[in-house]
């Protein structure tokens, strides 16, 4: 009680893999998990024997549901030639990966292993959007399904009581969808590689070319508030507010610090690891925030001696607009209140003060479920390293980013900070 | 006042009565609805029924168009659209309801905050026979 957290001996991330999230109606978790391993493993730079992998961390929320398999760890231990080594999968619902994440660093930090592989997967296209509603909406307390509640419903409701309490409007929402779709374009592993203005023209566009009458949006707000372009799906979430359904998986190799060096001379040291547990709506503290998220910042910032103003960027969970709102300001980068304000000034832009969402987000990049903790850990990898092409953040002296991950109607909340030393 | 276990069978079992009903913690006072066997505040778990009036208002809610199949089942779709809230209770607590009586069509009209009673909804018939929690404006 009260110690602080800490790592038994320091651990490091020295590799990372992501198959590029989409719409697979041919492909499986399988295909969708080696395409990430041969991705980390090309990623390693001074190369990686898979003998060397002690054990799997693997998170997946509910192929059980979406496909009728359960038990993925020894499947895909299998797949990449780890058995009998032990394989283990961890279930937060979207944020599984992360717990895999997390359990793999205690697993090294203990010093019972030196070399770990960890990530996600997540197979959700072979069922129709009502299907997958339904199935995400097992991650829900019942009394919200019994209301009738979605998850998108979830956050709709949750924006209005942000908007009656601080007077942020759909309009402040907007601002996020257009920075992802501007991030998006600037990353090819992004589901929707295209901004909102890519997408206005392609329509009008199309309208030519058919004959039919020629839409008259000027600004991509006045796209956003066309009902037909943009129909709301749990008002006041609308189509673009959401993120899409996704297949893919992601994984992470870690290690050590004391032998990361065999590895690469550019390794990537966990700062500062948090987990929170939340409550239903009902029950929440508050309706304006998550408790989870804010606990596991307080974890991950007392682990780490870090400050909110020391993180430099972040990977938030939205798996709405208004849930990166909501993260932005839970993970003390602004107050509560202020985060719309700070998001209509530009901050949390590629060339902001705090840059969130720079693969353009679950909305833009997608949304496997079980693949998206360690997904939003590979940005944080891709831009520490340097790596991130047309989207890297103009800091030369970028040394320090942050990931956010949330699992049903703020359940599970993870926050992780990576640092390059 | 009642021989049930504090769990969320016999809290259902009370909606299905048409009650709304909570527990209260003997040793701390602590109420909570839906109802719980163990105190969360001190871990005590000899409890009380506590009846909720009904009343409160409205804390968030969205209005629901591309709704889950069970909710489709009851004829709710991009056309006709249903409302989902969380409604503060007199009493002090919070629940997730049905909202009755508010066009889902034109959500920009209503206004957290609405006071609010509750109303029972008795849906299906036989082995299905299940009562929602719903309010509508008072």
């Amino acid at each position: 009680m009260g110690n602080k957290h800490n790592l038994a001996r320091g651990v490091t991330v020295v590799g990372a893999g992501m198959s590029k999230f989409g719409i697979y109606k041919d492909r499986n978790s399988k295909d969708f998990f080696i395409e990430a391993f041969q991705d980390m493993r090309a990623s390693v730079d001074k190369g990686l024997d898979p003998r060397d992998i002690e054990a799997l961390y693997i998170g997946n929320f509910s192929n059980d549901f979406f496909v009728h398999q359960a038990h993925w760890g020894p499947i895909l231990a299998e797949l990449i030639g780890h058995t009998p080594k032990p394989a283990t999968r961890t279930e937060g619902a979207c944020a599984s990966s992360a717990l895999a994440f997390r359990e793999g660093v205690f697993a090294i930090a203990s010093g019972f292993y030196d070399v770990v592989l960890v990530g996600g997967a997540e197979d959700m296209s072979k069922r129709n959007t009502e299907e997958v509603t339904e199935g995400l909406a097992m991650a829900s307390v019942s009394y919200e399904r019994d209301a009738g509640f979605t998850f998108p419903g979830v956050f709709g409701a949750l924006a209005t009581a942000y908007f009656h309490k601080y007077g942020a409007t759909r309009e402040d929402l907007m601002n996020i969808t257009i920075k992802s779709h501007n991030n998006a374009s600037l990353n090819p592993r992004a589901q929707f590689n295209m901004t909102i203005r890519d997408m206005m023209n392609a329509k009008i566009e199309k309208c030519k070319v058919r004959g039919e009458p020629v839409p008259t949006w000027k600004t991509e707000k006045e796209f956003l508030s066309d009902p037909v372009a943009n129909p709301p799906v749990a008002w006041p979430m609308h189509l673009f507010d959401c993120c899409p359904i996704s297949d893919g998986a992601s994984c992470m190799l870690l290690v050590a610090e004391d032998i990361a060096h065999n590895f690469t001379d550019k390794p990537l040291y966990v700062a500062g690891l948090g987990q929170g547990s939340g409550r239903g709506l009902h029950a929440a503290e508050g309706l304006t925030y998550f408790e989870a998220t804010r606990y596991a910042a307080q974890e991950a910032y007392e682990m780490s001696g870090l400050k909110p103003e020391d993180i430099q960027f972040a990977e938030v969970h939205d798996c709405f607009s208004m849930a990166e709102l909501i993260h932005i300001e839970d993970m003390g980068f602004f107050k509560p209140g202020e985060g719309y304000k700070a998001i209509a000034e530009g901050q949390t832009r590629l060339n902001g003060s705090k840059p969130i969402n720079t693969s353009g987000g679950l909305k833009c990049k997608g949304h496997p479920v079980g693949a998206t903790g360690v997904g939003q850990l590979y940005e944080v990898w891709k831009q520490l390293r340097g790596e991130a092409g047309a989207r890297q953040i103009p800091n030369k002296n970028l040394r320090v980013g942050a990931t956010q991950n949330l699992g049903g109607t703020g359940g599970t909340c993870t926050m992780t900070i990576l640092e390059r030393r | 006042m009642e021989e049930r276990p504090f769990n969320d069978n016999s809290y259902q079992q009370f909606l299905n009565e048409e009650k709304l009903m909570g527990s209260k913690c003997k040793a701390c006072g602590a109420v909570s609805v839906p109802p719980r066997p163990l105190c969360s505040k001190c871990y005590n778990t000899t409890m009380e029924w506590v009846p909720f009036r009904g009343i409160g208002k409205l804390a968030a809610f969205t209005s629901v168009f591309v709704g889950p199949p069970y909710m489709v089942k009851e004829g709710y779709n991009r056309k006709h659209p249903y409302i989902a809230g969380v409604v503060e209770l007199e009493e002090g607590g919070r629940m997730d309801a049905r909202i009755e009586g508010m066009d889902a069509t034109r959500p920009e009209l209503i206004k957290v905050g609405t006071p609010l009673i509750v109303t029972y909804l008795h849906r299906d018939e036989g082995i299905e026979k299940k009562t929602f929690l719903a309010f509508k404006p008072i």
